[in-house]
């Protein structure tokens, strides 16, 4: 008992210093996401279109994800240094997999019949793509989106190893000065963030799902 | 005017899906495609709006080659119907039923205009309809919308690949009544396919039989009950339709064989004259070539009598209807009740008169087809 009340006491007198990381933490995955969407869902429609470049774009943001992350952010370290550029590069990496599958696996549901009609009704490569195959499978691509956050949330808090902040900060130094109530705020917080991403994305997802 | 020529059909897999085929589908006309399943009827309908290309043949339209046409202009000017409807889940009806005018970027006010058009045709309140999606509908309202998309942007061909297959049986006749009557007006050059040969003899103006992708026979709806190609295709029509048909007479059996005619350049007294010998009330006008130009009436004749400078053409009128001698008997009193006319001119396709039909050579007929009557009539 003593120690939660500890906990909360440390959460109520460091507040803006918590709210400060996990606002970090916060901006480091949304950065990162956004760039393994803006990358990741055209490799995953060039997967879909094409036959023989998708086993190797799979196999390739696979070979990626099965990287042990310390290990991951140690290499892309050597080649962009320390800080928060570094961080967001490797979440971008470790959300790629989830939205490059999910993105190909949604356009390749997309019942033939559908894509017949859109063809027969005159539309080109580009309008059946927009128009009718990537909005039918945006409920899987908000699946590997959903994947995607909560993976990175969880990535993020290995930040300060390699120069960058967040809420992994407020762990590493609880480990170092040995206060735990440091640790555990970190770690709360973070699962925290974690949760929420799901809980949202997965309402988001079940909106869009076409009963 | 749709011109198939020599096609040729092998999928990749090495399946001869069509074999020679060559069939004129024409202006305005109904085309039907019929046959068993898998006989190439929707592979067919592919080649035409370029889904799929031939192996062999060349497909014309108007004379213009299609290879030559870019494909997306050319499906935007061509309706297509699919066989699994194929709606677009994720949109509303409207926009379901809107698609091809907005790719040709119409207007938005008229898109709207044109989708509520189209709604009420198919008896589907677009005030109730247009904000669902297609998963909120039954499965035959899936198949009108499906119809309605390709005949939103009003293109001159339609493709229908089985177009009313989901409907019951009340709704689907509806549809085809609606389609014959709308044809009627639009005049569009439409390619149907069914496995219902009753749909088949409803609105085709001429049907293509098809085996194992080739033309087994086509002609009118009359030609193929008529004249059956062989027992694929009688077994296909049935033997209680055909026995139907071979029951009823046609017009050239019934009608009146030397009708009486006269030249447009005789004068008014010698059609009077004509008149009084025959004892009739009406005269068909006929040149020198047995073309049939009009017809005059002894009233016509009598107003104009006078007049001296005045010659048959003068007077004369035109036929607003004809008919052809193989045209079934039952059929031909349908359209003189319809017409509430007392004859029917009968001409040849060159428009040379054959006969009349007459109500007088109809009874005449029904007395030695039914003897009982003819009893009755004497008792
Ligand atoms: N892409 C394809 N590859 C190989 N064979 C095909 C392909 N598409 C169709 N076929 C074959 O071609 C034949 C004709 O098919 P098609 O779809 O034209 O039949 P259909 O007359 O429309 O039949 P149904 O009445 O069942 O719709 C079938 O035997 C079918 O299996
Ligand atoms: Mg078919």
């Amino acid at each position: 008992m003593d120690s939660l009340a500890s906990f909360f006491n440390y959460i109520i007198d460091n507040w803006l210093l918590l709210l400060t990381l996990t606002w970090e933490h916060i901006a480091m995955v949304i950065l990162g996401l956004s760039l393994a969407l803006l990358i990741g869902i055209p490799l995953g429609v060039l997967s879909a279109k094409n036959e023989k470049l998708a086993p190797v774009i799979l196999a390739t943001v696979n070979i990626i994800q099965v990287f042990p992350s310390i290990a991951l952010l140690g290499i892309l370290m050597i080649f962009f240094g320390l800080g928060f550029k570094t961080v967001v590069v490797g979440l971008f990496l470790y959300s790629l997999l989830p939205i490059v599958r999910n993105t190909y696996v949604g356009l390749r549901e997309v019942n033939g019949n559908i894509n017949q009609a859109g063809t027969g009704l005159g539309m080109n490569a580009f309008q059946l793509l927009f128009k009718v195959q990537l909005p039918l499978s945006a409920p899987f691509l908000l699946a590997g989106v959903r994947v995607a956050a909560v993976i990175a949330v969880a990535v993020a808090t290995l930040a300060p190893f390699i120069g960058g902040e967040g809420l992994g900060r407020s762990i590493l130094d609880g480990i170092n000065s040995r206060q735990p109530v440091k640790i555990y705020s970190g770690a709360v917080i973070s699962a925290l963030l974690a949760i929420i991403a799901d809980l949202t994305l997965g309402r988001a997802q079940k909106k869009i799902t076409i009963k | 005017m749709i011109k198939l020529e020599g096609i040729n059909k092998t999928f990749d897999d090495g399946y001869e899906a069509l074999k020679d085929i060559n069939l004129h589908c024409n202006s305005g006309e109904i085309t039907v495609l019929i046959g068993p399943s898998g006989c190439g009827k929707t592979t067919t309908m592919k080649l035409i709006n370029r889904l799929i290309n031939q192996s062999e043949g060349k497909i014309y339209f108007d004379g213009e080659d299609i290879s030559d046409i870019n494909p997306v202009e050319l499906r935007r000017s061509v309706g297509y119907v699919i066989q699994h409807v194929g709606l677009f889940p994720h949109m509303t009806i409207e926009k379901n039923i809107g698609v091809v005018p907005k790719l040709l970027k119409w207007e938005d006010d008229r898109i709207k205009t044109r989708v509520n058009e189209l709604l009420n045709m198919v008896g589907l309140d677009p005030e109730t309809y247009r904000q669902r999606y297609p998963s909120e509908l039954s499965g035959g309202q899936q198949q009108r919308i499906g119809v309605i998309r390709a005949l939103a942007a009003e293109p001159p061909i339609i493709l229908m690949d089985e177009p009313f297959s989901a409907l019951d049986p009340i709704s689907r006749e509806q549809l085809q009544d609606e389609l014959v009557r709308l044809q009627k007006n639009i005049q569009k050059t439409i390619v149907f396919v069914t496995h219902d040969m009753d749909e088949a003899l409803k609105i085709a103006d001429q049907i293509v039989l098809m085996k194992d992708g080739v033309i087994v026979q086509q002609g009118t709806p009359e030609e193929i009950l008529r004249y059956p190609a062989n027992d694929f295709v009688e077994d296909f029509i049935g033997q209680k339709r055909l026995k139907q048909v071979q029951d009823i007479p046609t017009v050239g059996e019934v009608m009146n064989e030397k009708p009486v005619t006269i030249s447009p350049t005789r004068g008014l007294a010698e059609a009077m004259k004509v008149m009084e010998n025959k004892r009739v009330d009406t005269l068909i006008v006929v040149d020198n070539d047995n073309q049939l130009t009009g017809y005059i009436t002894v009233y016509d004749v009598t107003q104009a009598f006078d007049n001296v400078d005045q010659h048959v053409k003068d007077i004369m009128h035109t036929f607003q209807h004809t008919i052809n001698a193989d045209m079934l008997l039952s059929n031909a009193i349908r359209m003189m009740n319809n017409l509430q006319t007392p004859y029917l001119p009968v001409v040849k396709d060159d428009g040379s008169l054959v006969g009349v039909l007459t109500r007088g050579s109809i009874v005449g007929y029904i007395g030695t087809a039914y003897p009982s009557v003819k009893e009755a009539v004497v008792n």
